[in-house]
């Protein structure tokens, strides 16, 4: 049957249909809905890890296990998991392993746009790049068929414009491979030095076949159409370059990116004029067609920075580009905002209140660095809060332990919080370290995740205590607090800031946005009462605003959170 | 020829449902069809566009200024946002709804005046309707959705019991009624 489906969840039908059998994977836009899709299949066994590497890890073993698995994340979370992957590299597998990661060219949800391909070549894997969700079906099923036929983990490369779009797909039935029986393999699986030693040329040996593959394999195909310009392409550049270029060029479209074929890649350059070389971020491609001495053109005209866009490919390398209307004036932006009754905000404001240097993490929570609350001041990756506080106060001392704290979310901290807030035990800096606890992880659309006490079902599991857990590790002030409680946020900050050891504040309040959240009604301005003074704006909350000089609450939005009413002398906002 | 239809709004109004409409409607009509749009971070409230494209065969997953034949908006200013990937002589179907941006509630910027009448000076054929008050009509205030459909539906050479047989195959059953009153309305309006 014919149906329109997204790149993410035509990935997993793809899973489903190869006989995937355990998938383990960590959130991170845009690779998400891979691994929701999979998890309704009652076939495949779906877990959410605490994070990529670990993730990896559960996938190998399954593999080693004889069970086709899969692992998805989003770029950034293949550096977490680049130790497993390299290594895994060597080993190879023993029934099929697929690793997806989407890359998300333009920033649209991530802290920066590296390019995962750079990953496939370090490691020596395999990496296959859909361009629309029927590639991404077939490329998952054919995935599993070049790991076990070349034992190597492969890597499929979605990217943002591929995986939240929706195109059509035909799907097929699950259809369970021949079985694996694991075996025992010392000199293939432990990787110590006097077995790697004799697995590297291995690897080299691996890729000089792939390479030979690559020549004529099914996921890279010609297009001949006008020989005046000639394009080398993959994934989503691929439809733009069919969207401007039609039939007038033809195109070699790339649908294995690692190893990049040689001798095809020759051949297309022969019966063209002119080769450009479209690809979004680093010139790869472009890069392996020089060495093979050939002229080409790619970064000098198309940008290395952000996402392509049609218009953009066309007016760079001279076709035409539509006619468009202006407003002609600037317009106020609309950037993301946290919810109206966000659990984050109230310690926010208590945060930016007693003007603390905030060090952050990512999540919901990081839009606490947006204006009016403005109150953090770095962001790096997951879990570096903690570690960076640990550095910031070793390197400045007694003051800066007195007004600096780290703030981390619930998903966060057990993602890669843990091993930093260790650190602060052992080689003992007096931090604060505060955990926002939501119950849930938020940013990436809500996921369980091993504070919360369900999985990925929405079923029952094991709960960590954040409490016990941090007691474990030899902190001794270990303080809950709720963040809609105004006045106990700031008695919390202040004490633990002064206090003469590390210490742990959890902001415990779950998501406003979570289906069992019970909201109270919304709340109103007393106009008489109100006299303009704005103090309530200075919360950021997207439901108040002010209109003739005196507040007013949108009650679609309001939650009834109260935290407002706390900072209003006047008692002018009422439940 | 494809034909671009671009659905802006503000994260969370509910243009998951129009795109799934018109995504299932254009295939049974037996068109290449692609939808896209972007999750995440954006969706905390903020400026949200999704991309429905069809026609004999489809390639770019998304529409770029000067291309798209309507703009379908939930908001006025998300409208005038994007009146540059309107088409020359594209039409914009909008809500007349006001949602005020943190910059405009924070007094960083203001809610700029008379922008139905700016994007028809940029040259864009408007139907500006209160679809919040026919949603509520059909009752609720959440289907502004198919309130914009129904009008939507009007520039399209497909039946109307095409698009009714859409909307019972895509909303819950419960929500029918209302979602037709809905649509009947915006066609109507
Ligand atoms: C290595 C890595 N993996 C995944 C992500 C995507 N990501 C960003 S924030 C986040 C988790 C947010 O959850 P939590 O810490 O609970 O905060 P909340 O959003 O709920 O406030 C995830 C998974 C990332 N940025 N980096
Ligand atoms: S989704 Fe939840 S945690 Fe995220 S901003 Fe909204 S209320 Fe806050
Ligand atoms: S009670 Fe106040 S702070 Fe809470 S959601 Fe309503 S307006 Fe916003």
């Amino acid at each position: 049957m014919k149906e329109l489906m997204l790149g993410n969840k035509a990935l997993a039908r793809g899973l489903y249909e190869a006989g995937c059998g355990v998938v383990s994977s960590y959130p991170g836009t845009p690779s998400t809905e891979v691994t929701e899709e999979a998890a309704r299949y009652d076939e495949i066994y779906c877990e959410w890890a605490p994070n990529e590497k670990v993730a990896l890890e559960v996938a190998f073993g399954a593999s080693l296990a004889g069970t086709r698995s899969f692992c998805g994340m989003k770029h950034v979370g293949l550096n977490v998991a680049a130790d497993p992957l390299f290594t895994c590299s060597y080993t190879g597998v023993n029934a099929g392993m697929v690793i997806c990661v989407a890359d998300d060219a333009g920033m649209h949800s991530s802290q920066n746009e590296q390019d995962s391909r750079h990953h496939a070549i370090a490691a020596k894997v395999p990496m296959l790049e859909p361009s629309d969700s029927a590639e991404a079906l077939e490329f998952a099923k054919k995935a599993y068929e070049l790991s076990e036929r070349f034992d190597t983990p492969v890597i499929i490369k979605m990217c943002t414009r591929i995986a939240h779009s929706q195109s059509v797909v035909e799907t097929g039935e699950r259809v369970m491979p021949e079985p694996r029986p694991y075996e025992k393999n010392i000199a293939k699986y432990v990787m110590m030095p006097g077995n790697a030693i004799r697995r590297h040329p291995v690897i080299e040996e691996r890729t000089r076949k792939l390479t030979e593959y690559a020549e004529s394999c099914e996921f890279n195909r010609v297009e001949m159409g006008g020989t005046a310009l000639g394009i080398i392409t993959s994934s989503t550049s691929y439809q733009y370059a069919k969207e401007v270029f039609g039939e007038s060029a033809s195109i070699l479209k790339l649908g294995m990116v690692n190893p990049l074929p040689v001798k095809l890649i020759r051949e297309f350059a022969a019966k063209v004029e002119k080769l450009v070389v479209i690809e979004e971020l680093d010139p790869i491609i472009e890069n392996h067609c020089r060495q093979l001495g050939l002229t080409v053109s790619g970064k000098d005209v198309l940008p290395v920075c952000g996402e392509f866009f049609p218009n953009m490919i066309a007016e760079k390398l001279g076709a035409e580009v539509p006619a468009h209307g202006s407003i002609g004036e600037p317009l106020p932006g609309r950037p993301p905002v946290m919810c109206a009754g966000c659990p984050h905000r109230g310690l926010f404001y208590t945060l930016s209140k007693n003007k603390c240097t905030v060090l952050g993490d990512i999540g919901c929570y990081t839009l606490g660095a947006v204006a009016p609350l403005s109150a953090m001041e770095m962001t790096l990756c997951m879990g570096a809060s903690v570690s960076a506080i640990h550095g910031f106060n070793k390197a400045l001392g007694g003051e800066s332990e007195k007004k600096t704290v780290a703030v981390i979310g619930d998903s966060t901290f057990m993602h890669s919080g843990m091993t930093g807030l260790a650190n602060i035990a052992y080689n003992q800096s007096n931090s604060t370290v505060i955990i926002l606890d939501n119950s849930i992880t938020g940013m990436t659309g809500h996921q369980q995740n091993p504070t919360t006490g369900y999985n990925i079902k929405g079923d029952p599991a094991g709960k960590i205590d954040l409490e016990s857990l941090c007691r474990a590790m030899g902190f001794n002030r270990v303080v809950v607090v709720d963040p809609y409680d105004l006045a106990a946020c700031d008695r919390a900050v202040k004490e633990e800031l002064a206090a003469a050891e590390p210490s742990v504040i959890i902001s415990r309040r779950p998501c406003a946005l979570l289906k069992y959240v019970k909201h109270n009604p919304p709340y109103h301005v007393d106009s008489d009462k109100c006299i303009g003074c704005k103090s309530c704006m200075r919360l950021g909350c997207p439901a108040i605003s002010i209109k003739d000089g005196k507040a007013v609450i949108d009650a679609t939005q309001c939650v009834g959170c109260g935290v407002c009413a706390q900072l209003c002398r006047f008692d002018a906002l009422q439940a | 020829m494809t034909k671009n239809i671009m659905i802006v709004g503000v994260g969370g109004q509910g243009s998951l449902l129009a795109s799934k409409l018109l995504g299932h409607l254009l295939l049974t009509e037996g068109y290449d069809v692609k939808v896209s749009e972007v999750h995440g971070m954006s969706q905390r409230g903020g400026s949200v566009v999704t991309y429905v494209r069809f026609g004999e065969k489809v390639y770019s997953p998304v529409i770029d200024k000067g291309q798209a034949d309507f703009i379908v908006s939930f908001e006025k200013l998300e409208a005038a946002r994007y009146i540059e990937y309107l088409k020359v002589g594209g039409r914009v179907v909008v809500n007349t709804q006001q949602i005020d941006p943190m910059p405009v509630i924070t007094g960083a910027a203001v809610y700029p005046e008379n922008l139905i009448e700016k994007m028809e000076a940029a040259g864009a054929l408007v139907d500006a309707m209160d679809c919040l008050t026919l949603a509520e009509q059909a009752g609720s205030a959440k289907a502004v959705n198919i309130v914009l459909m129904g009008r939507l539906s009007r520039y399209f050479d497909i039946p109307v019991e095409k698009w009714q047989q859409a909307i019972r195959e895509c909303v819950p059953l419960k929500f029918v009624e209302l979602n037709l009153k809905a649509f009947e309305l915006g066609r109507a309006s």
